[in-house]
């Protein structure tokens, strides 16, 4: 590759509940995240001339997240006029396609220096608001067989033979980890508090963790899916999977990712931006991978997209420090470190999307100042970051301390 | 058996139903920390009252509730946001959140004016029954103030009559009688007896005792018309942006903020959209352009038209008969205004057709009028028989005050003088209406220099709110009063200054036009001179100001200046001077009524750059920062109405700033010439600090015009303010 893509920076929002009592409903989508490009400016002193480009992914791109929301991101945090932005929509791996995106851009040498991000309110607009015919077009939905994303969790879940209590648990470790992260500190670097026209803080930390989960708690939460399935979805994901006798439904608002609203921003650059700038890298990204598996199933795709990447890099995962799994579903996690085969220790070390939740479009970035901060906590090199994606899509990609 | 809490008499009735009746210390029932108080107060012990049945809120004043506290939210400094913030949400929304979720009916029981807050309070009550008189005022005016209804009042009116209906009411702060707002929906019901307020309210309680639930707090409750997802909806909140911009070009933040705040709510829940509603007026509260508002838009125009400038132990008077000599422009203008107001006119001319042909423009101004449907040919009639046109000065025997209007000439004006003052009924006031001769001297043709008096009036007089009374050396406090009095009697705002070269308004606005010019010889394009002038705010462009009072106009002042000795002596506007005098002479340009000026003028009304004028002065290779060329314009008008109060030629700050706003077209967000520097911020300093700073740097820049007036230099050093 011509150019080496460095990681400047890379910072978040915090995330609340993504309904109206939230925090951050009453902030726009456009504010939320024009919140961040301000803070990268300010943190820098960033001359936003050279900013070559701004990537944004948007899993709900409509009303007020529709209409190029990262251009108009852009220019509502008064960068300057020469930036231009885009918005783009690989489902959940938005926000990690976006930084990929920002990767290859400099690193063919073509771009210099990229923002990176996402931005997702589902308080404001609701998950499923710009529709799609996977969804929403009977005929394409028969051609597909496509089940909601839920009911494909159940089902890698009873392919693993994970019961509800193993779900159940791997919900635990995540909130623990993550309430134990902030107490501790850990994610103070890249959180940039919310606040509001008069500077008055609206949300200065993640609200959606809860510290004090139990197994008795997180057993008591009804299974979220079996009416669902009983509708005839599961006989739609037994068609493709007929050495089931049935789909055992484990998944919970308790082991399930969290509906929150939040934003990411990832400064990338190439070293030649980095030096003009004055700006120092914190890391590089060493390759991106992403490919297609099952859409019935829908969420398999991490671990071959893992795999892929490492064989890119020409690497094992004996290579890996970190590995960080969007916990969209627990089942998803297990399977990704089945597949890996790889230890939860080295897992989503600060817990995930369950404890913190997922803002759709923004988590992929997250992920990305989630494991930077964390590498370098530990003085670790490397870490992998994976998600699963709608269309039994998988994205990953290989990150570097240099 | 009732009780008084913090002002609100608490008086609970065997129905059950507890009459709350705002009867506050001071003149008015008011947003204020009493208020605040009381309410902390009274809703716990409404929430707790047992057999409560209803809730009646009533007022003891003649007004319902006045609203916010200007003085206490014009006093907050930057830095205090927060602190407004969460005062709002706790101690003035909280308490109305919670008298909307009572279990039984709340009713308004509205007797007086509800404006601003008085009208919040309402909206949080179930039903509204308002008193059908016209002393009733009902709207939320705080847009004309700077600031926003912050007390649920953008939020309740989109929810109660959907986005569409509520806005012009928030972006224009519209005050209603009974009757509109009924049509409007802010109120339900009206009463035409005063004492029947209450009851009917009773009443209504009795008949609705399940009306307890705000439409917003039933479930299901959609907003009506649409929220963000409806098309008309997006439709209103793409355009009306545009809109707004149109009339403040970006200038006033109130209403932009409003219109957030209004786009919030339509993708917000209810409470949040109030959340929102508190962080917007936190904001407004501590901005220079709502503070400016407040201080001279609204007090000292209270004082000024009050009669802070009236010297004060001279008993009030009436114009009854009013000599105008001269129907011209002016003198028709006046003979109109002073007609309309009931005063008998006598409007003299040299002959008797050009006295009826003045008369004959208060004809045709009704005549537009009748036509729009705002008179009748009644009315029409009943004031054409109040002005007797003439051409013979015995007419004006009688008159307890002549107002001479003729051309701007000493010689033709101490004629006249001399021939009309002993008509004038015993004590009978004098007045000239000049914008460029010094009054003392024109005194001095008169053989009773106490009673007279200037009498400046602005064009088009039937429009144009202010009069500017000029005293001269010998004119007696008795005569100000009179002018004064008559000023108030045709419903103008007046202004009291003292004698000197263009008094203050004429003097200031004179650098305006001579600022355009000067810019216009450096070689800026005559398109972006004028453009800067509206971009600061001011109605209209340096040049076609100028192209409407005409460079013949110009000239002529500055003619006689020179043959008075005393051309630029006050007010330097050689520039301007300099240029009509040559558009004229060597061009025939005398402005738009003289065949057209700077611009020509298409009899399509269509209006472009006299082509030659590019030719004689447009340098393409000069340019000046736009960010300067608005500050000249701006600093021109701002230093030369610090001399005029440093000379004593005002005789106060809100003189100076009302005359300047309604004389001069001072931007409203700037509060006046003066009370601009109060609120100035420049490079970290704030008020005549940053002003010194700016207009030194633009004195060295630009030259010595700039420099800051000692005035102007000791407040700064001593941080002291325009008051």
């Amino acid at each position: 590759m011509p150019e080496t893509a460095y990681i400047y920076d890379a910072i978040r929002t915090p995330r609340s509940k993504g309904k109206s009592d939230g925090y951050l409903h009453e902030v726009k989508p456009v504010a939320l995240a024009a919140g961040l490009l301000k803070e990268l400016q300010q943190r820098h002193d960033l001359d936003t001339s050279r900013v070559d480009d701004v990537v944004m992914g948007c899993v709900s791109p409509v009303g007020e997240q529709g209409g190029d929301i990262a251009k108009t991101v852009v220019q509502f945090a008064e960068w300057d006029e020469s930036v231009p932005g885009v918005q783009l929509d690989r489902f959940c791996a938005s926000g990690l396609e976006a930084f990929n995106f920002a990767a290859m851009k400099v690193a063919s040498g073509w771009e210099e220096l990229v923002v990176a991000g996402g931005v997702e309110s589902m308080s404001r607009i609701p998950m499923g608001a710009a529709g799609g015919a996977w969804l929403n077009d009977p005929e394409v939905n028969f051609h597909d067989g496509t089940v909601p994303q839920g009911i494909g969790a159940d089902t890698i879940a009873t392919l693993g033979g994970w019961k509800r209590e193993d779900v159940d648990a791997f919900a635990l470790a995540s909130q623990q980890r993550a309430a134990n992260a902030q107490a501790n500190g850990y994610f103070d670097r890249s959180v940039v508090p919310v606040t509001d026209l008069n500077g008055v803080t609206i949300l200065a930390k993640d609200d959606f963790i809860k510290p004090n989960s139990t197994m008795d708690i997180l057993g008591g939460l009804r299974p979220s899916f079996a009416a669902m399935g009983s509708m005839g979805f599961d006989e739609l994901m037994l068609r493709k999977y007929p050495q089931l006798p049935a789909i055992d439904h484990v998944h919970t608002p308790g082991n399930s990712s969290g509906i929150v609203d939040g934003a990411s921003a990832v400064l990338v650059g190439s070293e030649k931006a980095g030096k003009d700038l004055g700006l120092t890298p914190r890391g590089r990204i060493v390759a991106t991978a992403v490919l297609a598996t099952d859409p019935t199933i829908m969420l398999i795709g991490p671990g071959p997209a893992a795999k892929k990447v490492l064989e890119k890099a020409g690497m094992t995962t004996a290579d890996i420090d970190l590995f960080e799994i969007n916990e969209a579903f627990a089942s998803v996690a297990l399977r990704f470190m089945q597949d890996l085969d790889i230890s939860h220790d080295v897992t989503n070390v600060n817990g995930g999307a369950i404890a913190m939740g997922h803002p759709l479009g923004a988590t992929g970035a997250m992920l990305v100042s989630t494991m930077l901060d964390e590498l370098e906590r530990r003085n670790k090199k490397r870490a992998l970051i994976a998600l699963c994606v709608g269309g039994g899509q998988g994205i990953a990609t290989i990150i570097e301390r240099v | 058996m009732s009780e008084k809490i913090h002002g609100f008499i608490y008086d609970k009735d065997t129905d059950g139903i507890v009459t709350i009746t705002m009867d506050m210390d001071g003149p008015v029932n008011a947003m204020n920390e009493q208020y605040r108080q009381a309410m902390a107060a009274i809703l716990p012990r409404l929430e707790a009252e047992s057999g409560l049945t209803g809730v009646v809120f009533a007022s003891a004043k003649s007004t319902f509730f006045a609203g916010g506290d200007l003085r206490e939210l014009s006093s907050i400094p930057r830095g205090e946001e927060e602190g407004q913030f969460r005062m709002i949400e706790d101690a003035v929304k909280a308490p109305l959140r919670r008298l909307e979720k009572l279990p039984v009916p709340v009713v308004a029981a509205i007797n007086g004016a509800a404006l601003g807050g008085g009208l919040e309070i309402c909206l949080a009550c179930n039903y509204r029954i308002a008193l059908n008189s016209p002393k009733v005022a009902i709207g939320l005016p705080e847009v004309t103030l700077g600031l926003l209804p912050g007390g649920g009042g953008v939020v309740r009116s989109i929810h109660m009559l959907g986005l569409e209906k509520a806005l012009p009411f928030l972006l224009e702060g519209t005050r209603m009688k009974p009757a509109q707002a009924l049509s409007a929906g802010f109120v339900n019901e009206l009463v035409d007896d005063v004492d029947a307020l209450v009851d009917s309210a009773k009443s209504w309680i009795k008949a609705n005792p399940e009306a307890a639930a705000q439409p917003w707090d039933i479930k299901g409750h959609i907003l009506p018309g649409g929220d963000a997802w409806s098309p008309v909806i997006s439709g209103i909140l793409s355009a009306a942006p545009a809109i707004t911009f149109k009339k403040t070009r970006g200038l006033l933040p109130a209403p932009e903020r409003i219109l957030a705040v209004a786009g919030d709510t339509m993708s917000v829940d209810f409470d949040t959209a109030l959340r929102i509603e508190s962080r917007g007026l936190a904001y407004l509260i501590t901005t220079p352009e709502a503070k400016n508002i407040i201080t001279s838009g609204f007090f000292q125009m209270n004082s000024i038209n009050s009669g802070i400038s009236r010297p004060n132990d001279i008993a009030p008077t009436k114009v009854k008969k009013v000599g105008i000599l001269g129907a011209g422009m002016m003198g028709q203008g006046i003979a109109y205004s002073s007609a309309v107001a009931g005063i008998e006119v006598v409007l003299k001319d040299i002959s008797k057709e050009a006295a009826e042909k003045g008369k004959a423009y208060t004809a045709q101004l009704f005549d537009k009028q009748i036509a729009r449907g705002r008179s009748s040919e009644d009315n029409k009639n009943k004031v054409l028989e109040l002005i007797k046109a003439t051409d013979n000065y015995a007419d004006l025997q009688g008159c307890d005050l002549i107002i001479e209007a003729v051309f701007e000439n000493i010689e033709l004006k101490n004629k006249v003088t001399k021939e009309a003052e002993g008509f004038l009924a015993e004590g009978g006031v004098y007045g000239t209406n000049t914008s460029t001769l010094p009054i003392s001297q024109l005194a001095e043709a008169s053989a009773n220099a106490e009673n007279f008096i200037g009498i400046h009036f602005f064009s088009p007089v039937d429009k144009m709110p202010l009069i500017e009374i000029i005293c001269g050396e010998k004119t007696s406090d008795e005569t100000v009063a009179k002018a004064f009095d008559y000023a108030r009697q045709i419903r103008k705002t007046a202004i009291v200054v003292n004698d000197s070269l263009g008094f203050f308004t004429s003097r200031v606005f004179g650098t305006y036009m001579d600022e355009g010019a000067r810019l216009l010889q450096e070689g800026i394009d005559p398109i972006l001179i004028d453009a800067m002038g509206k971009q600061v705010g001011m109605p209209v462009g340096p040049l076609t100001v100028q192209d409407e009072v005409s460079q013949e106009l110009s000239r002529k002042a500055a003619e006689t200046h020179r043959e008075m000795g005393v051309f630029c002596s006050k007010g330097d506007n050689s520039v301007n001077a300099e240029i009509s005098e040559r558009l004229i002479k060597d061009f025939g340009r005398g402005g738009r009524y003289h065949g057209g000026g700077y611009y020509e003028y298409g009899s399509d009304g269509s209006k472009t750059v006299w082509p030659k004028l590019y030719e004689l002065y447009h340098k393409p290779e000069m340019s000046i920062p736009n960010q300067d060329m608005k500050d000249r314009i701006l600093f021109r008008q701002v230093v030369e109405s610090l001399k005029c109060l440093q000379e004593g030629v005002l005789r106060s700050v809100a003189d100076g700033n009302v005359g300047s706003l309604l004389g001069i077209g001072a931007p409203t967000w700037s509060g006046g010439f003066l009370q601009f520097v109060n609120t100035y911020e420049y490079k970290g300093a704030t008020g005549p600090a940053a002003f010194v700073i700016r207009s030194n740097e633009l004195a060295e820049l630009y030259g010595e015009r700039f420099s800051a007036p000692a005035i102007a230099i000791e407040k700064a050093s001593n941080n002291g303010r325009f008051e």
